[in-house]
């Protein structure tokens, strides 16, 4: 829309799109207590599955806790864009003479807040449940802060390419899981490492890495994607 | 002139609704699409206003800015009047909160400015969407089914609104299924002309 | 993309011959005629390649001194891989264009590539598994390259998923040429995590493929039937091409008339 009017910085933008998702998720606390409660309630089953012998948890914790923020940020990212998408709000952005990569790494990142910074904060809880070492609590903060940045950006890359799509979720699954492969596997290895008393760092600075590099390639990826679900 | 169209071509999924649309539209000038049910009128004014790119074909040029507001509100329904205002995603101007609280007073919603917009009729958010006209120096107003779910006064409002919009230079085109809202003031573009 | 773009123009300025060739390549029409040429070609030497390298590799080349002849399998094997995933890129390589030029028929090359690689992928995974039984004694090992392979095979069927959930095809295009394009991105590094993932949780003993080196005698027909095997996406690639482009111009007046021709 070109205007004669002075736009906007992208800083402006970005603030006022924040603040508006970040509202808006405020106002159904709901929606950001359910993905802490699903955390609770699957980490809970992994006792009833593979028995109470804490030895074996402790083993198994680093990639329990992992997988199962993984699967609660994939939970959550369906809805992402959706309810965008729906209210008209999605067309309006696109119209706006600014860059949709921006706005939409504004609600990416309120969501985010709600929903991955959270479950981090509370992760060593259930760290500390399933036996996790403490020498390794610390590194399951750090390395979950890093990767639900990864997850979030990956996840909302897949909502903007399904927000269309008629019982999108099972395939927003599909599109999505391949692509978090590498930030499970950094993940896990960080906590193990820190564990068995070796070297987080090196995999929590690729951790590091990877969520920089999905902070720069992903909101194009979204923008784009957006822009393909409006136009269908 | 303000929008000027030229051999558009609407297509939805692999079926062509229109083609040869031309529309030239200049300030003073209220304009509305006819036609029937499935015509394809939404799908215009979205490839108008620039909404929809694929399957749009031909020429849309825009001179200066413009205010698209479609069937959805882009409301967000936790959020109050005021914010939803405040951040309306395509604002490209922060509107002060007394601005913001005129605009809504002059829909008929003093006192409901800090509800959310949930709690609201739905008559009522359709007021607040269009408060965005009073906040917007955009000189096009392309508006999709502007007059659904408003009552009497406020279907009275928007066309005292709409009309003092052309007196200041503007022009508007939109959609309604009521014919000749303002009489001898606007022009039909029937979009069975154009129907493939 | 700004130097791809200038190289481009100068491509154009200095060789418009080569130019209109890939304008040419953009025509549906034109394109089905050269590619049903191609085909003819394509056929024969696809065919003799498969072939030579097969009974080179399952017949002359030596059984391996450790495996026997449960190695031979990697003739198959390999090849799948080895293409499935260069597939990835030309799929990829499709989507890019069309996002950036908006020529229809890398959309095209893109929806044909997406099942075929798939399939290889798919082959490959399956003979890694047939040679697994004999080789560690069980079908399914958490191995790196099968595990990387499983991961290709998943991205894959998201291209094709995504692809068929979309109604309108312009649309399902973009959006896979977005999806193929993260999808470049992230595959060198699923690939190289799952490296480390794997050389950090196995013991190096049973790591007896690919590091040691292999005979000539071996050599060759695997490099033969990796060509081979390039023949093969191709040519299957250009069929699936031209069966998209029979179905989606089946109203045309070019396809009837063609039809009417022959």
């Amino acid at each position: 829309m070109p205007s004669d009017r002075p736009l906007l910085s992208l800083r402006a933008v970005f603030l006022r799109q924040f603040l508006r998702h970040g509202r808006s998720i405020m106002t159904s606390p709901a929606d950001v207590a359910n993905p802490l409660l699903f955390f609770f309630m699957v980490i809970t089953l992994f006792p009833l599955g593979l028995g109470p012998d804490p030895a074996r948890l402790a083993t198994l914790s680093p990639g329990i806790l992992w997988v199962v923020a993984l699967l609660a940020s994939l939970m959550v990212s369906a809805k992402l864009f959706a309810s965008d998408f729906e209210d008209g709000s999605l067309e309006q952005l696109a119209l706006a003479p600014y860059p949709l990569a921006v706005t939409a790494l504004a609600e990416v990142s309120a969501h985010w807040l709600a929903t991955g910074f959270l479950l981090t904060l509370v992760s060593p809880l259930f760290g500390v449940m399933l036996g996790l070492p403490d020498e390794g609590l610390l590194t399951l903060l750090v390395s979950l802060l890093l990767g639900t940045i990864c997850l979030t950006l990956i996840g909302a890359l897949g909502s903007a390419l399904t927000i269309n799509i008629r019982r999108g979720g099972l395939l927003l699954s599909l599109l999505i899981i391949p692509l978090n492969v590498p930030v499970l596997i950094f993940g896990t290895t960080a906590v193990r490492e820190a564990v068995l008393g070796g070297n987080p760092e090196s995999w929590l600075a690729l951790l590091g890495a990877l969520a920089l590099g999905s902070l720069v390639i992903a909101p194009l990826a979204i923008g784009a994607a957006l822009r393909v679900s409006l136009d269908s | 002139m303000l929008l000027e169209a030229t051999q558009v071509a609407i297509e939805r999924g692999d079926r062509r609704l229109l083609s040869g649309v031309d529309l030239r539209v200049t300030g003073g000038e209220i304009w509305q699409l006819v036609g029937a049910n499935g015509v394809g009128k939404t799908s215009l004014l979205r490839g108008l206003a620039g909404v929809a790119r694929l399957g749009v074909t031909g020429e849309i040029r825009h001179a200066g800015a413009f205010l698209y507001l479609g069937h959805a509100s882009a409301l967000k329904l936790g959020l109050s009047a005021v914010d939803n205002l405040r951040w309306h995603p395509a604002s490209d101007v922060t509107a002060s909160a007394g601005q913001i609280c005129e605009a809504l007073a002059a829909v008929n919603l003093a006192g409901y400015e800090h509800r959310p917009v949930g709690a609201l009729s739905a008559g009522q958010q359709r007021r607040v969407a269009l408060a965005r006209l009073l906040l917007s120096d955009a000189p096009l107003w392309l508006l999709d089914e502007p007059f659904t779910a408003l009552d009497v006064a406020g279907c009275e409002w928007l066309e005292a609104c709409v009309r003092s919009h052309l007196n200041g230079g503007g022009a508007t085109v939109f959609t309604s299924h009521q014919p000749s809202r303002f009489g001898t003031l606007q022009q039909d573009l029937d979009l069975g002309h154009y129907a493939v | 993309m700004a130097p791809v773009g200038a190289l481009l123009r100068a491509v154009r300025r200095y060789n418009t011959s080569m130019w209109t060739f890939i304008h040419k390549l953009g025509s549906p029409p034109w394109f089905f005629g050269f590619s049903g040429s191609l085909v003819r070609w394509l056929l024969p030497i696809t065919v003799t390649l498969l072939l030579v390298g097969a009974i080179w590799g399952l017949l002359v080349a030596p059984p391996d001194f450790r495996q026997g002849n449960s190695y031979r399998i990697i003739y198959i094997h390999v090849p799948a891989a080895v293409v499935a995933l260069a597939g990835y890129y030309v799929m990829a390589f499709a989507g890019a264009v069309s996002l950036i030029w908006r020529i229809r028929m890398a959309d095209v090359t893109m929806r044909a590539a997406a099942p075929v690689g798939a399939i290889l992928t798919a082959i490959a995974l399956v003979t890694g598994a047939i040679w697994g039984k004999p080789t560690w004694g069980t079908w399914w090992v958490w191995d790196a390259r099968i595990t990387s392979m499983l991961i290709l095979l998943f991205l894959y069927l998201g291209v094709v998923a995504l692809f068929e959930a979309y109604e309108n095809k312009t649309a399902a295009a973009r959006a896979c040429a977005v999806l193929s394009l993260v999808g470049t991105v992230n595959i060198p590094i699923i690939y190289k995590s799952v490296d480390w993932w794997y050389s950090l949780h196995q013991p190096a003993s049973i790591k007896f493929t690919g590091e040691s080196a292999i005979d000539a005698s071996m050599l060759y027909p695997l490099l033969l039937m990796i060509v081979a095997f390039y023949c093969l996406f191709v040519l299957a690639l250009l069929l699936n091409m031209r069966a998209e482009l029979v179905w989606t111009h089946r109203e045309s007046g070019w396809l009837k008339q063609l039809v009417g021709d022959t």
